[in-house]
C-alpha cells in the first residue's frame, strides 16, 4: 500500500496555464499539436491534388486551350502576388523564432506583417478578379469575353477565334485559385486571432505552439501559390 | 490529476525547442526569390514542352525549400517528413493515373463526338 | 495497479464513473471526453442504421413482385439511392471507428484522452451536421441518383435541390472523417502509455491506425469531387457535364479514389474487433501479431492502387484496366493472411461461445465468401457480365453488412461491459446472433445466383425468372431485421436489468480492461502498466460477478 502515499509524498508543481490535461508537459503538448498539423496539411495536399488532377487532365486534352487562355491572366501580378507570400512565409517563421526566444515585440511585428502581407496578397487577387469578371470573363457557361479585354490579348492570339471550351479553362483557374484565396482568409483570421493572443501576452519560451502550428499551415498555403503561379501564369 | 509511476521517457518530459536561425530564415527567403526570378526568366523562353518540365522543377525546388527551413522539416523527427512525402506521392499517383487514363481514351472521345457532337448550350 | 494493493485499499470513494460526471445537456453536447463523445455518436449511428434498414425493407417489399407496385418506380429509385448512402456515411464508414474507436482507444493506450479532444468534439458535430444535411434530403424530395451520384444525370438542372444538400451533406461528413482519422494517428503516436512499444499494441489500434490514413489521404479526394460537383452544377463549370465541355468519366475516377479506400476504412476496424475477440474467446495470444498489423498497413496502401476495378465498363482505357484488375487481385493477398492467422489463433484454443465470439464466427463464414466473390469482379472477364447486376450487390453486402455489422456487433457486445457497466443477456443476445447471421445468408445468397442469372442492379421490377430468388431474400431480410432488433433490444434491456459488470468480464489482456467498467472519466486512478496485450498468463477468473483478475507472479507458489 506504499504506492499512494509516496505519489501523494510529491509536491505537485503549479501546472502551466495553457497545458491540457491529458499531457504530461508542454513539450509533448507541443510536438503532438505539430504531428497533428502534419496530418492535417497531408489531408489538404490531397484536397488541392483533385483540383490538380482537373487542371492536369483539361490541359492534357486540350492544350491548345491552355496555350491561349493563359495570356489571360498578367504574370506580373502572378509574379507579384508571389513575392507578396514568399515574404510573409518569412515573416510568419520568424513570428515562430520570436515566440521561442520570448521576443514579445518581434512576435507582434512578425505576426502584423504576415497578416497585412496576406491582405496585400487579396489585394492583388481581387484586382485580377474584377478586371477579368467586368469584362464578361466568368466561369464555365459564363464565360464570355468582350471586345475591351480580348483586346488586351496578343496579336497572334486576337486574330484567332475565342476557343469554345475557354468557360472550362476559367472554371479550373478560379476553382484552384478561389479555394486558394479562401485558404489565405482562413489564415488572415488565424493570425488576427494569434495576435490577439499575443496582446494578452500568452506566448513564450515555454508555450508557442500555436504561432508554429498557424506557421506551418501558412507555409502550405504558400508551398499551393508557387505551384498555382507557374501552371496558370507562366508555361503556355 | 496523477502523477507518473515511471519515470518520464524521450517522448515526454521537456526538449531542446530548435529555434531556426535568423540567417538560415533570410537565406530561404533570399533563395526562394531567385526561383521566382528563375522560374520568369524561364518562361520568357519558348522551349516547348519543356517548358512545364522546367516550372514544375523548380515549384518542387522552391515547395521543398519551404518545407525544409521555413517548416523545419529538416530538423524535424522522421514521421513529418513521412507525411509530406506519402501526401505529395499519393497525390502525384491520382494525378498520373488520371491523365493517363484519360489522354488513352480521347481517340474513343474524339470519334464519337465527331460522329455525334455534344448538344452546345 | 496491482490487485493486491486494489483490494487492500481503503474503502473511501471510488472514482465516478464517466457517465455520472457532470450533467445535463451541456454536459453531453460540449463535452470533450472521448468516452462520451464515442456514445453519442453510437446513438446517430444507431438511428443512421434503423433509417437506412427501413429503407432495405421497403426495398425488398417492392421486389416481392416481379412487377413491383408497393411504391413508385421513382420513389424506389430514391430510396436505394437514400438506403446506399445513409448506410455508407453515416453507418459503415463512421461506425467502428467513431462509436467504438473513439471510446476504446485512448483506454488500450492507457491515456486519458485522445489527443486533441476539442478536434473530436468538433469531428461529431460535423457528423451531426452531415446526417442533418442527408435527411434534408429527402425532405426536398430525395435524390434517385445511386449513392454514386454519377454525372451526367446528377448534375442536371432537373435534379433539383436534393442533390445540392447530398453534395454538401458529403463534403461536412467527410471533414469529420478526416478530423477523426487526424486525432487516432496523432494519439498512438504520442499517447501510449510509457513502456508500450509500437509491437505492444492491441491489433485495434493498428487497425484504427491504418484506417487513419485511409481517411486522411483518402477523403480529401472526395470532399473536392463534391465541391466539384456542387460547383459544376450550379455554375455549369463544364468539368463533368459533356454539354458544358466536360467528362463524366473524370468524376467517376475522383469518386473512387475516395471510395474504394473507402471500403477499407469500412473493414479494417473491423478486422482489428475480430483480432481482439478471436484472442481473448480462444484464450489464446494472436497468432502472426506483428503480420497481422504490417497486414494492416498493406491493405490501406495497396487499397489506393485499384480504384479502377469500379470503372472497368465505364469507358476507361485499356491499359488501366489491365492495371487495375492486376492491383485488385493483390489487395487479397493480405486479407487472407490475417484470415489464416485468425484461425490458427483458434486452433487448439479454449474457444468460448459467448456473443462476440458468435458473430466472430460468423464473420469468417462471410468476409470469406465475401472476399472470395470480389476476386469474380476484380477480374476483368468476369466483371464484365457481371458488373452492375446482383452479384455485385450480393459481394457488397457480404463485405459491408455480413463482415462490418457483424463486427460491429461483436465489438459492441465485447465492449457494452465496460462502456456501460451492465452485462448483456447471453441467451437473448445469442439468439440474435444466429438469426442475424441466418437472415443475413437467406437475404444475400439468392442475390448471387440472382445476379449469375443475369438481374440487374437498381430496377424496381424485374423478370418473372428470377422471382424465387428475391422472394426468399426478402423474406431473408425480415429474418435479418427480426435478429438486429432483438440484438439492439437485449442491449437497451441490460441498461435496466443488466449484472452489474466486473472491470474484466472476459479475461482479456489490454489496457481497458484494468479499470472499472464504466471507467472513471479519467480513464485511470495512475498512468496504467502495459502487459503484452495478449498475453493471458495469470489471469484468473473469480466469479462471474468479480470476472477475471491478474495475480501477480509472485502469488503463484
Amino acid at each position: 500500500m506504499t504506492a499512494p502515499a509516496l505519489d501523494r509524498a510529491v509536491p505537485a508543481a503549479p501546472r502551466p496555464r495553457f497545458l491540457a490535461g491529458h499531457f504530461e508537459d508542454l513539450g509533448a503538448q507541443t510536438e503532438t499539436a505539430q504531428l497533428g498539423i502534419w496530418l492535417f496539411l497531408g489531408s489538404e495536399i490531397l484536397f488541392f491534388g483533385g483540383l490538380f488532377t482537373a487542371y492536369g487532365v483539361y490541359r492534357a486534352n486540350h492544350l491548345e486551350l491552355f496555350r491561349y487562355a493563359h495570356h489571360f491572366l498578367d504574370w506580373r501580378l502572378g509574379a507579384l502576388n508571389t513575392v507578396v507570400l514568399i515574404g510573409s512565409s518569412l515573416s510568419a517563421a520568424w513570428s515562430v523564432r520570436c515566440a521561442q526566444l520570448g521576443q514579445r515585440r518581434g512576435l507582434r511585428a512578425t505576426l502584423l506583417v504576415t497578416l497585412l502581407l496576406a491582405a496585400a496578397f487579396m489585394a492583388v487577387k481581387y484586382l485580377e478578379y474584377s478586371h477579368k469578371l467586368h469584362h464578361g470573363v466568368g466561369w464555365g457557361a459564363s464565360c464570355h469575353p468582350d471586345a475591351e479585354i480580348l483586346g488586351e490579348l496578343p496579336a497572334a492570339l486576337r486574330a484567332v477565334p475565342v476557343p469554345a471550351r475557354l468557360g472550362t479553362f476559367f472554371a479550373v483557374y478560379y476553382l484552384m485559385t478561389g479555394l486558394h484565396g479562401i485558404h489565405v482568409l482562413a489564415g488572415m483570421g488565424l493570425y488576427l486571432w494569434l495576435l490577439a493572443r499575443a496582446r494578452r501576452g500568452d506566448f513564450g519560451p515555454e508555450y508557442w505552439a500555436p504561432v508554429d502550428t498557424v506557421a506551418l499551415y501558412w507555409h502550405l498555403v504558400d508551398m499551393i501559390w508557387i505551384f498555382l503561379f507557374p501552371l496558370f501564369y507562366l508555361i503556355g | 490529476m496523477t502523477t507518473p509511476s515511471d519515470p518520464p521517457t524521450a517522448r515526454s518530459g521537456p526538449r531542446a525547442e530548435h529555434v531556426v536561425p535568423a540567417r538560415t530564415l533570410l537565406a530561404t527567403a533570399a533563395a526562394l526569390l531567385a526561383l521566382t526570378a528563375l522560374t520568369v526568366a524561364a518562361s520568357r523562353l519558348d522551349l516547348g514542352a519543356v517548358n512545364a518540365v522546367v516550372a514544375l522543377a523548380i515549384a518542387c525546388a522552391k515547395a521543398s525549400i519551404v518545407a525544409l527551413f521555413f517548416m523545419h522539416l529538416l530538423y524535424e523527427r522522421r514521421f513529418p517528413r513521412v507525411i509530406l512525402v506519402a501526401s505529395a506521392l499519393f497525390a502525384a499517383l491520382f494525378v498520373a493515373f488520371v491523365v493517363f487514363d484519360t489522354t488513352q481514351y480521347q481517340p474513343d472521345l474524339r470519334a464519337r463526338e465527331a460522329q455525334a457532337p455534344p448538344p452546345a448550350r | 495497479m496491482i490487485p493486491a494493493a486494489r483490494a487492500a485499499e481503503p474503502a473511501g470513494a471510488p472514482a465516478e464513473s464517466y457517465l455520472a460526471h457532470g450533467r445535463g445537456p451541456r454536459a453531453w453536447l460540449l463535452t470533450l471526453d472521448h468516452k462520451r463523445i464515442g456514445v453519442m455518436y453510437l446513438v446517430v449511428i444507431t438511428l443512421a442504421l434503423l433509417l437506412g434498414g427501413v429503407f432495405a425493407l421497403v426495398l425488398r417489399l417492392n421486389l416481392w413482385r416481379p412487377g413491383g407496385g408497393l411504391v413508385s418506380n421513382d420513389t424506389y429509385n430514391k430510396l436505394f439511392t437514400l438506403h446506399g448512402a445513409v448506410m455508407i456515411f453515416l453507418f459503415v464508414i463512421p461506425g467502428i471507428p467513431a462509436a467504438l474507436g473513439n471510446f476504446v482507444l485512448p483506454l488500450q493506450l492507457g491515456a486519458k484522452d485522445v489527443a486533441f479532444p476539442r478536434v473530436n468534439l468538433l469531428s461529431f458535430w460535423l457528423y451531426a451536421i452531415g446526417a442533418t444535411l442527408f435527411v434534408a434530403v429527402l425532405a426536398v424530395g430525395g435524390v434517385d441518383t445511386g449513392w454514386t451520384l454519377y454525372p451526367p444525370y446528377s448534375l442536371e438542372d432537373a435534379r433539383g435541390l436534393g442533390i445540392l444538400l447530398a453534395l454538401a451533406a458529403v463534403f461536412v461528413a467527410g471533414f469529420s472523417s478526416i478530423l477523426t482519422g487526424v486525432n487516432f494517428i496523432a494519439s498512438i503516436h504520442r499517447l501510449r502509455a510509457p513502456g508500450m512499444g509500437w509491437f505492444d499494441l492491441p491489433l485495434f489500434l493498428w487497425a484504427l491506425y491504418a484506417t487513419g490514413v485511409i481517411q486522411i489521404i483518402a477523403t480529401p479526394v472526395l470532399g473536392i469531387t463534391a465541391a466539384m460537383g456542387f460547383m459544376d452544377r450550379l455554375f455549369h463549370l463544364g468539368l463533368f457535364m459533356p454539354e458544358y465541355g466536360g467528362d463524366p468519366v473524370l468524376f467517376q475516377h475522383f469518386f473512387w479514389f475516395y471510395s474504394h479506400p473507402a471500403v477499407y476504412i469500412m473493414i479494417l476496424p473491423a478486422m482489428g474487433i475480430v483480432s481482439e475477440v478471436v484472442s481473448v474467446f480462444s484464450r489464446k495470444p494472436i497468432f502472426g501479431y506483428r503480420y497481422i498489423a504490417m497486414s494492416s498497413i498493406a491493405i490501406a496502401v495497396i487499397g489506393f492502387f485499384v480504384w479502377g476495378h469500379h470503372m472497368f465498363v465505364s469507358g476507361q482505357s485499356r491499359w488501366t484496366n489491365l492495371v487495375f484488375s492486376f492491383l485488385t487481385l493483390l489487395v487479397a493477398i493480405p486479407s487472407a493472411i490475417k484470415t489464416f492467422n485468425w484461425l490458427a489463433t483458434m486452433y487448439k484454443g479454449a474457444i468460448d461461445l459467448r456473443t462476440p465470439m458468435v458473430y466472430v464466427l460468423s464473420f469468417f463464414a462471410i468476409f470469406g465468401v465475401g472476399g472470395l466473390t470480389g476476386l469474380f469482379l476484380g477480374a476483368l472477364a468476369t466483371d464484365v457480365p457481371l458488373h452492375d447486376t446482383y452479384f455485385v450487390v450480393a459481394h457488397f453486402h457480404f463485405v459491408m453488412v455480413g463482415a462490418v455489422l457483424t463486427a460491429f456487433l461483436a465489438g459492441l457486445h465485447y465492449w457494452w461491459p465496460k462502456m456501460t457497466g451492465r452485462m448483456y443477456g447471453e441467451g437473448m443476445a445469442r439468439l440474435a446472433a444466429a438469426l442475424v447471421f441466418v437472415g443475413f445468408n437467406v437475404t444475400f445468397v439468392p442475390q448471387f445466383f440472382a445476379g449469375v442469372a443475369g438481374m440487374p442492379r437498381r430496377y424496381a421490377t424485374y423478370a418473372p425468372a428470377f422471382l424465387g430468388w428475391n422472394r426468399a431474400s426478402t423474406v431473408g431480410a425480415f429474418v435479418l431485421a427480426l435478429g438486429m432488433g432483438l440484438a439492439l433490444g437485449g442491449l437497451l434491456a441490460s441498461l435496466r436489468s443488466g449484472r452489474r459488470a466486473p472491470a474484466n468480464p472476459w479475461g482479456a489482456a489490454s489496457l481497458e480492461w484494468t479499470t472499472p467498467s464504466p471507467p472513471p472519466h479519467e480513464n485511470f486512478e495512475a498512468t496504467p502498466r502495459p502487459t503484452g496485450p495478449y498475453d493471458f498468463t495469470g489471469l484468473r477468473r473469480v466469479s462471474d460477478e468479480a470476472g477475471w483478475i491478474r495475480v501477480p507472479a509472485e502469488a503463484a507458489p
